[in-house]
């Protein structure tokens, strides 16, 4: 009796994790096929299936993704794109996580009329589509003299960025020790003392949620850069679908992966060494209070 | 301590930002949903002309009815296999943090790289069907991703796929949440461990579900990279979405002020997901 049940139990591990193990492979397909692919003559793909190891094995989709594909009508690669993006990520994400723990700090440690308001009206530009700003911005992006310039992308990506940055840095410095802000401006610390010595001193966990969550917003971003951006300013997301998606001359689906995993990169760098970060990230991102 | 002049002045710009940039566009946008503006804005009044229009418009129907199939199928799919994947997960097994990490990396990728990918694996020509022809099974044929009718299942499939971690792990946080006594006490009476969960342990998983849907249907209602980077609107306007139509109108077939109201009717859309749950969210949270 005891050993039939004991034999079930075991059966139905084993299929716990079969199931699992199917399940994760389902889930790394779509990556399996884009390296595998990304190193296949084109021939090759063309004459035979997406699934399969590379016959003959060849880095020159990556280089033609990297510095010769056509981009719109420019034979560039993805290079300058690549850069475009990390000029706009790193000013972005510093400016919007500064911002963020500036108004986290002004927010929770001293009182004013309206706050609550203030914080419910940030709460909720996260959520708003951003088709409803899209024509105005691309109107103040001109005034500026901002239109097609990474700059511009920095602007419009502080801008939205900062409800989720406010939102990361409130929710942890409301949960901070009061007697230790307290203690601190007893000893004579002013606005600056308190922040730059007793809060972010201890705020390296929600400066590493915020920097991951807003890198891989920005990196990942799309509807700004095929708004607001030309030839010259396309982030990578926008060149990448440009590579693709134009439907002049021969498919080149080694090119294409090859393209899209550089796209996939950086982000997947991050994630795979802090994804603990990356998670807490959503997780706060979607529980509010 | 009460704000001094110092803190309020370095909280002003922000205030101004979202002020300006978020609620001040917005209610530019409306303004120009009931103009007459093409290639540019302009000021005059039309009155609700434009929703007139948007309303006949087959172009927006189209996209209105993809949106509730889309947004039906990816919020039952991902809430389904995102709580059956964290169940899986939940059953202390080995090697948790892999699976969980490899549920979840779709997440951390861009929709047009994910895009990019789907779009081959799901093309007829080189993808999913030419692999089952390579293995000898010669009747097999996917080709929704080029018919009009089906294309749509294709931006859920990838959907879903791109989400589930992510509401997997919504409910793992729920799960470690729930009340171990009750558990223990309906094991003890002799339940098992199916009837464990769907009598005791999901009932008590509301809030969960609720957040989840919120998300899921506010993320729908935005979808707009997958679309381009997928079937770009195609075949034809088969996968347009509201935002797929919004992009159209306003910047490649100057009828602006049709774009703005299309605009509009996405924040309204928005509106009645998101603020009744972040009104109760608040509450709670000022409640304690």
């Amino acid at each position: 009796m005891a050993e039939r049940a004991s034999r079930a139990l075991a059966f139905e591990r084993v299929l716990l994790y079969a199931v699992l193990l199917f399940l994760a492979l389902l889930f790394l397909l779509p990556v399996y096929v884009m390296v595998v692919n990304s190193f296949k003559p084109l021939d090759e793909i063309r004459g035979g299936d997406l699934m399969s190891l590379p016959g003959t094995w060849t880095i020159a989709p990556w280089l033609s993704a990297w510095s010769t594909a056509q981009i719109g009508v420019q034979p560039t690669g993805l290079r300058p794109y690549f850069l475009n993006s990390f000029l706009l990520v790193v000013p972005a994400v510093a400016i919007s996580t500064l911002i963020g723990a500036l108004n986290g700090y002004i927010l929770t440690q001293f009182r004013f009329r309206g706050a609550a308001l203030l914080f419910a009206a940030m709460l909720f530009s996260v959520f708003i589509p951003f088709q409803i700003v899209l024509i105005p911005m691309a109107k103040t992006l001109g005034v500026l003299g901002l239109a097609g310039t990474v700059k511009g992308l920095v602007f419009v990506n502080v801008v939205y960025g900062i409800g989720f940055t406010t939102l990361f840095f409130r929710n942890y410095y409301a949960a901070f020790p009061y007697e230790l802000v307290r203690s601190a401006r007893m000893d004579g610390a002013g606005f600056f003392g308190v922040l730059l010595r007793i809060l972010l001193p201890n705020s390296a966990p929600i400066i590493i949620v915020t920097v991951i969550w807003q890198f891989t917003n920005i990196w990942n971003e799309f509807l700004f850069g095929a708004s607001f951006s030309d030839f010259s300013s396309y982030p990578l997301t926008v060149a990448l679908n440009n590579l693709v998606n134009s439907s002049t001359g021969v498919k080149e689906y080694n090119v294409h992966f090859a393209g899209a995993f550089i796209a996939a990169l950086p982000t997947l760098v991050v994630y795979l060494v802090s994804g603990k970060y990356f998670v807490r990230g959503l997780m706060a991102g979607s529980v509010k209070g | 301590m009460r704000a001094g002049v110092l803190p309020k002045l370095l909280l002003s710009p922000s205030v101004l930002l979202v002020l300006v940039c978020v609620y001040g566009y917005i209610m530019f946008t409306l303004y120009l949903s009931f103009t007459s503006s093409t290639l540019m804005p302009t000021y005059d009044w039309v009155g609700g002309a434009n929703y007139h229009r948007l309303f006949g418009l087959e172009n927006w129907n189209v996209s209105v009815r993809n949106l509730l199939v889309f947004a039906l199928l990816y919020i039952g799919a991902a809430i389904g296999l995102g709580l059956g994947f964290a169940i899986l997960i939940d059953q202390q097994i080995r090697a948790e943090g892999a699976f969980r990490s490899i549920f979840l990396y779709p997440m951390a990728l861009s929709f047009i790289v994910t895009g990019t990918a789907w779009k081959w694996l799901l093309d007829p020509g080189v993808g999913l069907e030419r692999t089952m022809h390579t293995l000898g099974w010669n009747s097999f044929a996917f080709t929704w991703i080029k018919h009009g009718d089906m294309a749509i299942y294709c931006v859920v499939i990838a959907a879903v796929w791109q989400t589930t971690g992510f509401v997997m792990a919504l409910f793992l946080a729920g799960l470690r949440g729930v009340d171990a006594e009750q558990v223990n006490a309906a094991r003890v009476d002799g339940a098992r461990t199916w009837q464990v969960y769907l009598h005791v342990i999901i009932p008590q998983l509301g809030p969960v579900f609720v957040s989840a849907v919120v998300i899921l249907a506010h993320m729908a209602i935005k979808s707009y990279d997958l679309v381009i980077a997928l079937t770009n609107g195609g075949p034809g306007r088969s996968t347009w979405l509201p935002s797929v139509f919004m992009y159209q109108y306003s910047f490649t077939r100057n009828e602006m002020s049709v774009g703005a109201a299309s605009a509009v009717l996405m924040l309204a859309a928005i509106g009645l997901v998101v603020l009744p749950y972040l009104v109760s969210e608040m509450r709670k949270a000022k409640n304690g």
